[in-house]
C-alpha cells in the first residue's frame, strides 16, 4: 500500500498546536487592545462648529465650568446657549469670523449644532448633579479640559471606567470647593487615604453597584 | 472476623458439595459471524453508495431542521418575546426543551461510562451511535438556552471572560453551574467518542486505500492520527479509553443533577424539593434509552444487523427503561408524600395544582407513559416484540418531554400569588424552533450513518465468542 501521508504529517499535531497557540494569543491581545473602548472612544475629538477652545476661556481666562455648564450641579448636563456666549462677546470679538456662526445663531434662532463628544448609551441612567455634589470633579472623566483647545474624550467610559470609582470612591473624591477645579488634587492624594476614607463617610458616599443602580 | 477465620481455616464443608447452576453467557454476536463480517458489514454501511432511503430521509430531515432556523433567525431579527413567555412563566418551552435534549444524551455517556468500567460487554454494538446521539443531543439542548438570552450576540457573557464592562458571572447561581457542567459534558462526550473511534477509522482508512479511493483514505487518515495497531498504540489507547470512561462516569450523574439544581436551588413550591437530582438523573437515563432503542431498532432493520444488536442486548436496554421508568415513578409519588407530609400548604397545593390543575392533561400524559409504558417490559413476549419495543419507546420520549412541561410550566404558573396566576400556551415559533430541532439532531445523525462506523467494530471483535479462549466452555 502506498503512503498516504508523508512523514512531515508527523509534525502536524505539533505544528498545529503552536499555531493555535499564536492565532489565540494575537487574537487575545488583539481584540484586548484594538476593541475595547480605551481604543474605540478615548482621543476622540470631533471638529466642532464654532472653534471654542477651554484653553483659552477655562485655563487663560479663568471661567468655572458652571458659567456655561450652569445646571451641572443642580438638574444635569447642559450645553450653553448662543446667549451664554453672547454675554461677552457682544462686547469683546464682535466681528471676528470665528463668531459668525453664533451670531448667526443668535438671529435666527437655530442653536449651534455642536458635536457631543462624551455620548453615554441611552440605557444608562447617569446625573451629573449626585457627582459632582459628592465630591467627584468634572476632570475625573472629562480629563483637564482647561488645557484642551479642543475638546478630546480622556476615559474609556467602558462599565468598567465607571465601576472602577463606584467600587473604591475614596480613591477619587476631592473637597467640595475643588470639584471644578481641574488642577487640584484627589484627597486621598492631598491628606491621605484615612482623609479620603472619611470624607466618603461623612459624606454617606455609597455609590450603587447593582445593576439597576444604572440600568434602571 | 468469626467468617474471615472461618475463611481461612478451610471452606465450609457445605461448600464442596454446592453446584453453580451452569448459566450459559449471552451470546453478544449472533450466528459466530467472524471477525471479516463485522469489518466487512460495518464499514461497508459508510463504503456502499448512497442509499436511495437515506437520501430521503435526509432531504426531510432538512427541511424539518430549517424550522428550527426559521425560528431563530425570527427570533434573533424580532426578539425574545416571539416566544411565548409572560410572567409568571418566564420559563417555558426552551427550558424544557433543553433539560429534554440534555437528558437524552445521558444515555450515550452512562453507556459508555458506565458500563465500561462494569464491563458490561453489551455495550459495545450501541456505544457508538449512543455517544453520537448525546453529542448531537447536546447540540440541539445548547440551541434554547443561548438563543434565550436574546441578544444572542451577547452569549459569551456566559463565560468568564475579561471585558471592559466589568461583567462577571454570579458564582451562586445554579445557571453558570449548568453552563460548565453541559460545557464539559459536550467536550468529554466529543473525546471519548472520538478516541473510541480511531481504531474504526483506521480500519476504513485501509479499507478505503486498498480499492484506491486515496481522497477518503487520506481523509479518514488524518483523524485516525497514525493508528497502527501495533501493542504500543493497544496499550495506550485502553488506557485512555479508562481514563476517559473514569472522566464520564461522574458526569452521569453531575450534569442532570445540576439541571435539576436549576430549579432545586429556586424557593419555587414544586421546584425546591430535595429529591430533585436523582429523579432528574433516573429519568434522563431513562429517556435517553428511550432515545436509543428509537434509533437504533430502525438502524437494526435497515441494515440488518439483527446479529449484533440481538434480543439480548434490547432485553438488557428494555430492563434499563424499566428500572429507571420505576425509579422516576417513584419520585412521582415520594413528591407527593413529602408534600402532604411536609405540610407546607404551599407545597401541597403545587402537587394537587399539577395533577388536577389547569395542566392536569400534561400529567395525565406524563404518568401514563413514563410510569406505566415501562411496566409493560416486565413481560418478555413485549421485550420480544421489537416493533412493540419501538413504539414504548416513542413513549417514554413524549413522556420524558412533559415530565420537563409538567414541572416547569404548572409550578411557575400557579405561585404563591393567586392575583399573579397564569397560563402558559406556546407561541408558533417556539412550536416550529422545538420541531427543527428534531430534523437538526437526525440531519446530524443521518451524515455519521453514512460515514462513521455506527458500531466500535475493534471492540465488537473482542467480544465474539471465537476472541475468547474459553468460548463454549462453561465455567466450573
Amino acid at each position: 500500500m502506498a503512503k498516504l501521508f508523508p512523514k512531515s504529517i508527523n509534525r502536524l499535531p505539533l505544528q498545529l498546536a503552536v499555531y493555535l497557540v499564536v492565532v489565540v494569543c494575537v487574537a487575545t491581545a488583539g481584540v484586548t487592545y484594538y476593541m475595547t473602548p480605551k481604543y474605540t472612544r478615548v482621543g476622540y475629538a470631533p471638529i466642532q462648529p464654532v472653534p471654542y477652545s477651554h484653553a483659552k476661556h477655562v485655563g487663560e481666562l479663568g471661567l468655572d465650568c458652571r458659567y456655561c455648564h450652569s445646571t451641572i450641579d443642580t438638574a444635569g448636563a447642559a450645553v450653553p446657549t448662543t446667549q451664554t456666549c453672547m454675554n461677552c462677546h457682544n462686547q469683546i470679538k464682535t466681528a471676528s469670523p470665528a463668531l459668525a456662526l453664533v451670531r448667526d445663531s443668535l438671529q435666527s434662532g437655530r442653536s449651534i449644532p455642536w458635536v457631543h463628544v462624551h455620548v453615554m448609551p441611552s440605557f444608562v441612567y447617569f446625573d451629573h448633579s449626585v457627582h459632582v455634589n459628592r465630591g467627584v470633579g468634572c476632570v475625573e472623566c472629562h480629563g483637564k479640559v482647561n488645557q484642551m483647545d479642543v475638546v478630546t474624550q480622556m476615559q474609556p467610559m467602558s462599565m468598567g471606567f465607571c465601576l472602577d470609582c463606584h467600587r473604591a470612591p475614596e480613591l477619587r473624591v476631592r473637597a467640595k470647593a475643588d470639584v471644578f477645579n481641574l488642577d487640584s488634587k484627589t484627597i486621598e492624594a492631598a491628606q491621605g487615604i484615612d482623609a479620603a476614607r472619611r470624607f466618603v463617610h461623612d459624606w454617606n458616599i455609597r455609590p450603587p453597584q447593582s445593576c439597576s443602580g444604572c440600568h434602571r | 472476623m468469626s467468617h474471615a477465620a472461618e475463611d481461612t481455616a478451610g471452606a465450609p464443608a457445605i461448600l464442596s458439595e454446592i453446584r453453580p447452576a451452569v448459566k450459559p453467557r449471552a451470546v453478544l454476536v449472533g450466528h459466530g459471524r467472524s471477525f471479516s463480517w463485522i469489518s466487512n458489514k460495518i464499514c461497508g454501511i459508510a463504503e456502499e453508495k448512497t442509499p436511495v432511503w437515506w437520501w430521503w430521509c435526509f432531504i426531510m430531515a432538512c427541511i424539518v431542521a430549517s424550522f428550527t432556523v426559521a425560528g431563530i433567525t425570527y427570533l434573533v431579527a424580532t426578539g425574545v418575546g416571539v416566544w411565548g413567555h409572560r410572567s409568571p412563566v418566564n420559563w417555558a418551552w426552551d427550558i424544557v426543551n433543553f433539560v429534554f435534549w440534555i437528558g437524552i444524551g445521558h444515555a450515550g455517556t452512562l453507556i459508555s461510562a458506565i458500563l465500561c468500567l462494569l464491563r458490561q460487554k453489551w455495550r459495545t454494538s450501541i456505544n457508538r451511535s449512543a455517544e453520537a446521539m448525546t453529542i448531537f443531543a447536546v447540540v440541539c439542548a445548547g440551541i434554547f438556552p443561548v438563543f434565550h438570552v436574546g441578544r444572542v450576540w451577547y452569549a459569551w457573557f456566559l463565560f468568564p471572560l475579561p471585558n471592559s464592562n466589568y461583567v462577571w458571572q454570579n458564582y451562586r447561581s445554579p445557571l453558570e453551574w449548568d453552563v460548565f457542567a453541559v460545557s464539559t459534558y459536550g467536550t468529554v462526550s466529543v473525546l471519548f467518542w472520538y478516541v473510541g473511534m480511531i481504531p474504526d477509522l483506521a480500519t476504513m482508512r485501509d479499507r478505503f486505500a486498498s480499492v484506491g479511493r486515496t481522497m477518503r483514505a487520506r481523509i479518514y487518515g488524518l483523524f485516525a492520527m497514525g493508528w497502527r495497531g501495533s501493542s504500543r498504540h493497544w496499550s495506550n489507547y485502553e488506557m485512555a479509553y479508562l481514563i476517559l470512561a473514569g472522566i464520564s462516569t461522574p458526569l452521569v450523574l453531575s450534569v442532570h443533577t445540576i439541571v435539576s439544581f436549576d430549579f432545586a436551588v429556586s424557593l419555587l413550591p414544586g421546584w425546591h424539593t430535595t429529591i430533585f437530582p436523582p429523579y432528574f438523573v433516573a429519568g434522563a437515563i431513562f429517556s435517553g434509552f428511550g432515545m436509543v432503542l428509537t434509533l437504533i431498532l430502525p438502524l437494526r432493520a435497515i441494515y440488518h444487523l439483527e446479529d449484533l444488536i440481538t434480543q439480548y442486548h434490547i432485553d438488557c436496554m428494555c430492563k434499563v427503561i424499566l428500572a429507571t421508568g420505576t425509579m422516576v415513578g417513584y419520585a412521582y409519588a415520594m413528591e407527593f408524600f413529602i408534600a402532604w407530609y411536609g405540610a407546607n400548604p404551599y407545597e401541597g397545593f403545587a402537587f394537587i395544582n399539577r395533577a388536577f390543575g389547569p395542566y392536569w392533561w400534561a400529567y395525565f400524559i406524563m404518568i401514563s407513559c413514563n410510569v406505566v409504558t415501562p411496566q409493560f417490559f416486565w413481560f418478555k413476549a413485549v421485550r420480544e416484540n421489537t416493533w412493540l419495543v419501538f413504539i414504548l419507546s416513542l413513549f417514554v420520549n413524549v413522556g420524558m418531554w412533559f415530565e420537563r412541561f409538567v414541572i416547569i410550566a404548572t409550578s411557575l404558573a400557579r405561585d404563591f400569588l393567586p392575583s399573579s396566576w397564569g397560563y402558559y400556551s406556546p407561541s408558533i415559533v417556539e412550536i416550529f424552533t422545538f420541531f427543527g430541532t428534531f430534523g437538526v439532531f437526525s440531519v446530524l445523525f443521518l451524515l455519521f450513518v453514512r460515514f462513521l462506523p455506527i458500531m466500535a467494530v475493534a471492540e465488537l471483535k473482542a467480544v465474539t465468542p471465537q476472541a475468547d479462549p474459553h468460548a463454549g466452555e462453561a465455567h466450573t
